[in-house]
């Protein structure tokens, strides 16, 4: 079998857990795991990479110490062309999914995205990726090609126990011209707000299935009878009804209350990464199918403006 | 500025049950309603705002069937100059490559500064089509952008991309390029009534595969990466205990599990 590329993603001086989990899972397929690491001043992540791979290719040189989607596509592309790996994963992140696509392109390699399963056929991967806002698995089938490309979901694997020592070669980088259209200026956090969601121990998170905002009263209402705070599904914070620092998921805070009471969210693996690790989970939304009821303890399937207002009694009338 | 913005026409399923149909390998869409990508609408509203702020156009290009012109209209009715509907039963089965091949088609001949499209769609979530376009064009792209702004030169932008966690990462490009816009860049408009009086009678191109001088193979699965073999309903593991009841009776319930709990 031919060898597997893993590019390793790191931003401000910390290698991203997904690096470490694709490096165990591409363990499993059989082919020569192989890191690639472009960076700047960064043998720490070399050396760590090596407890999980076969080989470290490593590139240090100052125009990687931040992701840019040109400089990598240049030197991905380069040391592919060398080395004729079969299959290329990288994470399905914020840089996966701004490089895999034009690298997959320019090599004429079928790419699959955010995939949350992998089987290999000999050298053909057969993955599997959901639709639908997870809703359904999707079981694709790839052209014959030389080479594949996949971004992988994060925490699809597993990081494993460092187990391996692999060879830690530094090359040249293959990049000799100037990075020109396209240049990093700065990374900017998010806002603060007045209520941190990661502190709160109850939490009721709104869904777009509140529809409008006129309806938010009701969830303030529920929440203040518990003395829950409220989160919000990025729908709910894009559409403006909550602000941006009540977001859980992904792109928003990793939550893990005593209760997180989820009304009128689906459940997209966006919104769930964020909040799977609640103590107690409690979803009400009005599809039975909703993936939010795979990981809640308790659910209700009911129209969310009937159950909500009556629920608000019952705490009220419990706590008298 | 000359703009060109792709939209898709999308089931919207984030509130409704999903059900395979009988190919296995699409769903019943008896029952859904159909809407503009959520994405693709902030794409719209933000390719407006810097027509109305620089001056410019915006063209906008949709990939589907003559249904796909509500959407279109709408994009005309807020602001869009032009439209294309790329139309042919070719594209069928097509992934994110083979649409953004038929898509660069249909661009390469304009005169464009900037490309907008979504993020990703609600219906496949590949987040493909934008930067392999992209490529296809030989322009420089950015994916996840939350933030545009073109600079004093108008060669220039500076945009923000969303990353983990809600960080930022800005960068500077030179344009021509092509962004996929994320969620909750801006505020999309409602069309107004005059705007959706004109939209209608303005006229859509219809174009097919061949029109953009493409072979019908370089589109549809025999144009694409992958193939859809077929959905499955996902394995969920031990699935939440759901309280039977009318409202009051669930809503008691539930009290009382969380009285149990020591969470009231």
């Amino acid at each position: 079998m031919k060898d597997i590329f893993v590019l390793m993603e790191h931003r401000r001086g910390e290698l991203r857990d997904v690096s470490l989990e694709l490096l165990s899972g591409a363990a499993g397929l059989g082919g020569t795991v192989v890191a690639v690491l472009l960076g700047s001043g960064v043998d720490g992540f070399a050396e760590k990479a090596a407890g999980l791979a076969d080989k470290v290719l490593y590139v240090d040189d100052p125009m990687f110490e931040n992701y840019n989607a040109e400089a990598y596509q240049k030197a991905l592309s380069a040391f592919i062309r060398e080395h004729k790996p079969g299959l290329v994963l990288m994470g399905h992140t914020g840089h996966g999914v701004d490089l895999a696509p034009a690298l997959a392109v320019e090599l004429g390699a079928p790419l699959v995205t955010d995939i949350t399963g992998l089987e290999m056929d000999g050298d053909k991967p057969k993955p599997t990726r959901q639709f639908y806002g997870g809703k359904l698995d999707a079981h694709m089938v790839l052209k014959d090609a030389e080479l594949y490309i996949l971004t992988v979901r994060e925490a699809t694997f597993q990081a494993a126990e460092p187990s391996k020592s692999g060879e830690v070669v530094k090359v040249a980088n293959p990049v000799s011209e100037d990075i020109s259209y396209r240049k990093f200026v700065e990374y900017v956090e998010p806002e603060v707000g007045e209520v941190d969601i990661t502190q709160s121990a109850l939490l009721v998170g709104v869904g777009r299935g509140i529809r409008e905002d006129k309806n938010l009263p009701l969830l303030e209402e529920l929440a203040k009878a518990l003395g829950a705070d409220l989160a919000a599904s990025r729908a709910v914070v894009d559409a403006g009804w909550l602000p941006a620092d009540r977001q859980v998921g992904i792109s928003g805070k990793t939550v893990k209350p005593k209760l997180y009471l989820a009304v009128g969210i689906s459940g997209a693996f966006q919104h769930v990464t964020g909040m799977k690790g609640s103590e107690f989970i409690v979803a009400i939304n009005k599809d039975p199918d909703a993936p939010i009821f795979g990981i809640a303890q308790v659910g209700i399937v009911d129209d969310l403006l009937k159950v909500v207002p009556a629920l608000t009694e019952k705490i009220k009338e419990l706590k008298g | 500025m000359n703009m060109v913005v792709c939209v898709k026409r999308v089931p919207d399923t984030a509130e409704s049950e999903v059900h395979i149909d009988s190919t296995g390998k699409g769903i019943e869409t008896g029952k859904l309603s159909f809407r503009m990508n959520d994405a693709d609408n902030y794409a719209v509203e933000e390719a407006i705002l810097i027509k109305e702020k620089i001056g410019g156009t915006v063209n906008v290009i949709s990939i589907g069937d003559e249904k796909s012109d509500e959407q279109i209209r709408m994009a005309l009715a807020k602001g869009g100059d032009e439209a294309i509907r790329i139309t042919d039963p070719a594209l069928a089965g097509s992934d994110g490559f083979a649409l953004a091949k038929a898509l660069a088609a249909a661009i390469k001949g304009m005169e464009y500064d900037l490309v907008l499209t979504g993020a990703l769609a609600d219906d496949d979530g590949c987040a493909v089509v934008g930067v392999a376009l992209a490529e296809l064009l030989g322009v420089p792209h950015a994916a996840y952008v939350k933030k545009v702004e073109v600079l004093e030169d108008g060669k220039k932008i500076k945009v923000g991309r969303e990353l983990e966690g809600g960080l930022m990462e800005f960068l500077e490009m030179e344009l021509p390029a092509v962004l996929t816009i994320q969620t909750g860049i801006n505020e999309p408009r409602y069309a107004s009534f005059k705007g959706i009086k004109a939209a209608a009678k303005k006229e859509i191109a219809v174009k097919s595969v061949a029109d953009l001088g493409l072979d019908p193979s370089e589109v549809g699965e025999a144009g694409s990466w992958a193939v859809l073999e077929s959905f499955t309903y996902p394995v969920v593991g031990e699935k939440a205990e759901i309280l039977e009841g009318d409202p009051a009776e669930t809503a008691a319930k539930l009290a009382a599990i969380l009285k149990e709990k020591g969470l009231v």
